[in-house]
């Protein structure tokens, strides 16, 4: 078998590992780099659940070689927490309800967490069209787009208290 | 005696997710995420074929590949006695075939291997020979005398399966010959697939010493599965644990055994190492279970004035190569006959004929409550048909033709005893806030100029909660359920319950029903499930059966820990019990408010003070036999418009109503509504399973089969009334699946609505933009 030496910066750590150059992006994370928060749930780039960000572009890490984004950053939901803080796009999950059986969730936060690093105050529609390639059977979609939503204005107001959730929420820290 | 507690949050309160902060952070733990030492991997060759004779498997090639351990074939299976095993519907299904496959992608052969990706690579060195043979797919021509056999096994030599109705067909057909109005509808429900976005799978691990099997599967009804897998393989029971982890979505779709289960429980057991299977999604699509694939020939009869009458439904259900459906034994056809839906009928008579075709299993489920999207379909499609003969407001007719609340419990022309409903003001309620008149308004005026707009209506019951124990079981075991409470020293509880959460929030919504009950904060409440070693025995989560039957024994558990609570009370405030009341959370003493003790109190006391004579602890385990079912119900009002260049169908509002009694959590309530909405629209618009006359399926992956994304999914709006239950402990009914049953029909008749002026009657779901375009050709509306 042959294999080859990859090195990735997975959520600001240095990650080396020897490879067979067939292994995929996703199974490089879960299961040589013991991060089992990105799901595979497809085999055909369509549902997002492997969703990555790769030098902080969203990338479906279930059709992608470890080895071709050798030295490239990799962050995933597990590097969303920062100092035992969640990030917004976490919050707002939270606080909106915006997942169920959580099996997507990680996927589709990452994808989140991307636009509102390009667009921090994104419309509706925009939401929609960016979350478009990642697919949830749970929710419907309508409290995800609350959720980046909420996670929006919390980022733009960079406040350190909850903001107000827009469904009527009740207690409870995550 | 009190102390500060932080606030107890009961029913009614949008408590944030108990389950959300594992999930948000990566750390849920679903089965392909379970990793014990020693792990191996199990692949599954699958028959590229759907009827083929197997002449010869030889996989000489796939053991000398460096890491593979095993090759596992029907034969091997055979010798074991486990080259079948039963499904639940007292059918019995091929876990590996000894010499013929039945479908496309059915499990042929196993491979065992180091690593993942080895079993992968080796699955394409065995070599398999087979002898196609005709395959049938069609259910229609598997019932013609020289039809190809599906199942030569079967003592009896004919595809068809079983008959089953229901109603009065004498007293049906009367009405009939004499009714001043029929329309008459064929209608077919599409075979369509869950696809919860975590296909399926386990780990299986056999301990030598202690003689234990542990299974991790992504099952909605691990009890069951014990016993089944007891009974199968001989195993004590004891030595069985089902784990049924984190599940990334059920929907129906993981309540059956897949042979998977079955092969990597015996590689586990043969080789002494743990196995992990888990399917990738061509595999999931292929082969697992399907829904629905109901041929339907509806009739109703009514007079001239619009009142309905009679139902006659003759049905053709598809049900693959086994009947491996899901419904409680007695009901082959699932709650189909609930097909008589919201409105009064003198008289009702449903058939259906199970028929075997060269497929995967059909009629599992697909968040379907057994078979009522099916008749929920039929009965608003045929009232609008009813309309639209008699050239009438559909929601006119729906409003002259209600159960009137006054008439609950009310007994139906199929023998159901509704529990209750108030079908005129949840329909009013819906016509209002939508702007019903204001609407057929805008369409007449958009009529005119040409454009297409529709209204479409659905007033749906549902029914729910299996069931009675009189009546309901799967496999012999009645469906009741169950739940544990043990309530600790210090005020705190855990709960355990016999149903399992696959996204639904159970961890929540019980420890709300105990915190509501008892007293007690839902911070300082845990539940767990899903563990046959700890968890009480109980049916699963299906068919929107867990606060139903579940969430019953929850409330009476607590309701055993109170009147023990109320003892121990009356102990420490030296009165008599009978002289306390359970108000604002405590016991106290009637009419001496200040005189009080908490469940903190009590539960301390309890283990530390409790009266001389009396049990020390407190807990209690109830196991819930349902009265009755439960009859949630709604009314759901589309608007579509249709774009006559592509045929493209957009929602552009749907409104759902719904009455699920009294509402737990009501922010989970609406997520369950906009999930259920976005099932309910997508084989509506997009989805369907299709078969080419080789029985070569056409949606093997998800750039075939099409899964609403957030771009087709409209922003829902909901709204609600309660119409508690009356038998149910705390008046809840269930939702789980409310809006999926619901929602279909009310996007078909917006469709048909929209093109009814060119002389549309009738148009099959999914109502793909290219089926909408050759309509819209025929009666030349379409736009070049």
């Amino acid at each position: 078998m042959i294999t080859q030496s990859v090195t990735l910066t997975i959520n600001g750590q240095p990650f080396t590992a020897q490879v067979e150059p067939r292994l995929l992006l996703v199974h490089f994370l879960r299961e040589v780099a013991g991060l089992t928060g990105t799901h595979i749930g497809c085999d055909t780039t369509s549902c997002g659940a492997c969703t990555v960000l790769v030098n902080g572009v969203p990338a479906k890490s279930c059709t992608m070689f470890a080895v071709q984004v050798d030295g490239a950053e990799i962050r995933t939901v597990e590097g969303l927490e920062q100092n035992g803080e969640l990030h917004p796009v976490q919050e707002g999950f939270f606080q909106e309800h915006g997942l169920q059986c959580g099996f997507c969730t990680p996927g589709m936060m990452m994808t989140a967490v991307a636009l509102l690093g390009q667009n921090p105050d994104p419309s509706e529609d925009e939401i929609r069209r960016a979350i478009s390639g990642n697919l949830c059977r749970c929710t419907g979609y309508v409290n995800i787009v609350k959720s980046i939503q909420y996670a929006g204005r919390k980022m733009r107001t960079a406040q350190t208290q909850p903001v107000p959730a827009a469904a009527s929420a009740e207690g409870g820290q995550p | 005696m009190t102390s500060a507690n932080p606030p107890i949050t009961g029913m009614g309160h949008s408590v944030k997710r108990k389950e959300d902060p594992r999930f948000l952070r990566g750390k849920g733990n679903y089965v392909d995420d379970v990793k014990l030492p020693g792990m191996l991997y199990m692949d599954i060759v699958r028959s590229p074929y759907a009827h083929a004779k197997i002449v010869n498997i030889d996989a000489s090639k796939a053991l000398a590949l460096p890491g593979v351990l095993a090759v596992i074939t029907g034969k091997d299976l055979d010798a074991a006695g486990l080259a079948w095993m039963p499904t639940l519907m007292s059918d019995k299904q091929m876990v590996l075939p000894v010499d013929r496959v039945v479908y496309q992608a059915q499990e042929v052969a196993a491979v065992i291997a180091t690593e993942r990706y080895i079993a992968a690579d080796a699955i394409t060195l065995v070599d398999v020979e087979y002898e196609p043979l005709q395959p049938v797919v069609d259910p229609k021509k598997a019932l013609e005398p020289d039809a190809p056999l599906v199942r030569p096994d079967r003592e009896a030599k004919t595809n068809h399966i079983w008959h089953w109705e229901a109603g009065d067909a004498a007293q049906t057909d009367a009405i009939f010959q004499q009714a001043e109005v029929i329309v008459k509808e064929d209608l077919y429900i599409p075979r369509i697939h869950v696809s919860s976005i975590e296909t399926c799978g386990c780990v299986a691990s056999f301990d030598r010493i202690s003689g234990k099997l542990t299974i991790y599967m992504t099952t909605q009804a691990p009890h069951a599965i014990r016993t089944v897998f007891s009974l199968v393989s001989g195993i004590p029971e004891h030595h069985i644990r089902i784990i049924s982890p984190d599940i990334g979505g059920g929907f129906g779709g993981k309540v059956p055994v897949y042979p998977g289960y079955v092969i990597a429980t015996v590689a586990a057991l043969q080789t002494g190492h743990p196995i992990k299977w888990i399917e990738d999604r061509s595999e999931n699509l292929q082969a697992d279970s399907f829904a629905r694939d109901y041929h339907i020939s509806a009739e109703l009869a009514a007079n001239r004035d619009g009142t309905m009458r009679a139902l006659r439904v003759r049905t053709l259900a598809d049900h693959g190569a086994f009947d491996a459906a899901a419904n409680p034994s007695k009901f082959p056809a699932g709650l189909f006959s609930i097909c008589t839906g919201s409105y009064q009928l003198e008289a009702a008579h449903v058939e259906v004929d199970g028929v075997y075709t060269n497929k995967p299993s059909g009629g599992v489920a697909y968040r379907c409550s057994f078979r009522v999207t099916e008749a929920v379909h039929t009965i608003e499609r045929m009232v609008d048909r009813l309309a639209q003969e008699l050239k009438v407001d559909p929601a006119d007719v729906r409003m002259k033709n209600f159960i009137q609340p006054e008439q609950f419990p009310y007994k139906s022309a199929t023998g159901w005893e509704y529990d209750s409903g108030n079908y005129p003001a949840t329909f009013t309620k819906a016509l209002d806030k939508i702007g019903y008149a204001e609407l057929r308004r805008e369409q007449a005026e958009k009529r005119a100029r040409g454009e297409l707009m529709g209204i479409g209506i659905s007033t749906f019951t549902e029914i729910v909660g299996a069931g009675p124990s009189h009546t309901f079981d799967i496999l012999g075991i009645k469906m009741f359920d169950s739940c544990e409470i043990r309530v600790h020293p210090t005020g705190s509880a855990i709960v355990r319950i016999g149903v399992q959460s696959q996204g639904q929030g159970h961890e929540t919504t019980f420890a709300q029903i105990v915190a509501e009950e008892l007293g007690l904060p839902v911070d300082n409440i845990v539940v767990e499930h899903g563990d046959t070693d700890t968890a009480p025995y109980g049916l699963g989560t299906y068919a929107s059966r867990s606060t139903p039957v579940a969430g019953a024994a929850t409330a009476v558990a607590a309701r055993k820990i109170r009147e023990k609570a109320r003892h121990i009370a009356a102990h420490l405030l030296e009165v008599d019990p009978n002289d306390l009341e359970w108000a604002n959370y405590q016991f106290q003493v009637k009419g001496v408010p200040g005189k009080a003790v908490t469940m903190k109190d009590i539960a301390f006391a309890a283990y530390t003070n409790h009266p001389q004579g009396m049990e020390a602890g407190l807990e209690a385990v109830d196991y819930y036999d349902p009265p009755n079912l439960t009859f949630p119900f709604g009314a759901y009002i589309c608007v579509v418009d249709i774009d006559r260049g592509t045929g493209v169908v957009k929602i552009r509002r749907f409104l759902a109503v719904d009455d699920c009694g009294n509402i737990i959590n009501p922010m989970i309530v609406d997520g369950q509504i906009h999930g259920g909405l976005t099932m309910g629209m997508a084989p509506a618009l997009l989805e369907a399973i299709t078969y080419d006359e080789n029985g070569n399926i056409q949606q093997a992956n998800f750039m075939d089969y099409l899964l609403p994304t957030s771009m087709e999914t409209p922003a829902w709006e909901t709204d609600k009334t309660v119409t508690p239950s009356p038998h149910h402990p705390f008046g809840a009914k269930g939702v789980g699946e409310s809006a999926t049953v619901g929602a279909p029909p009310a996007i078909a008749n917006a469709v048909v609505d929209a093109l009814a002026h060119l002389g549309v009657t009738h148009m099959d779901i999914p109502v793909t933009p290219w089926k909408v375009y050759q309509v819209l050709q025929e009666h030349g509306a379409a736009e070049p």
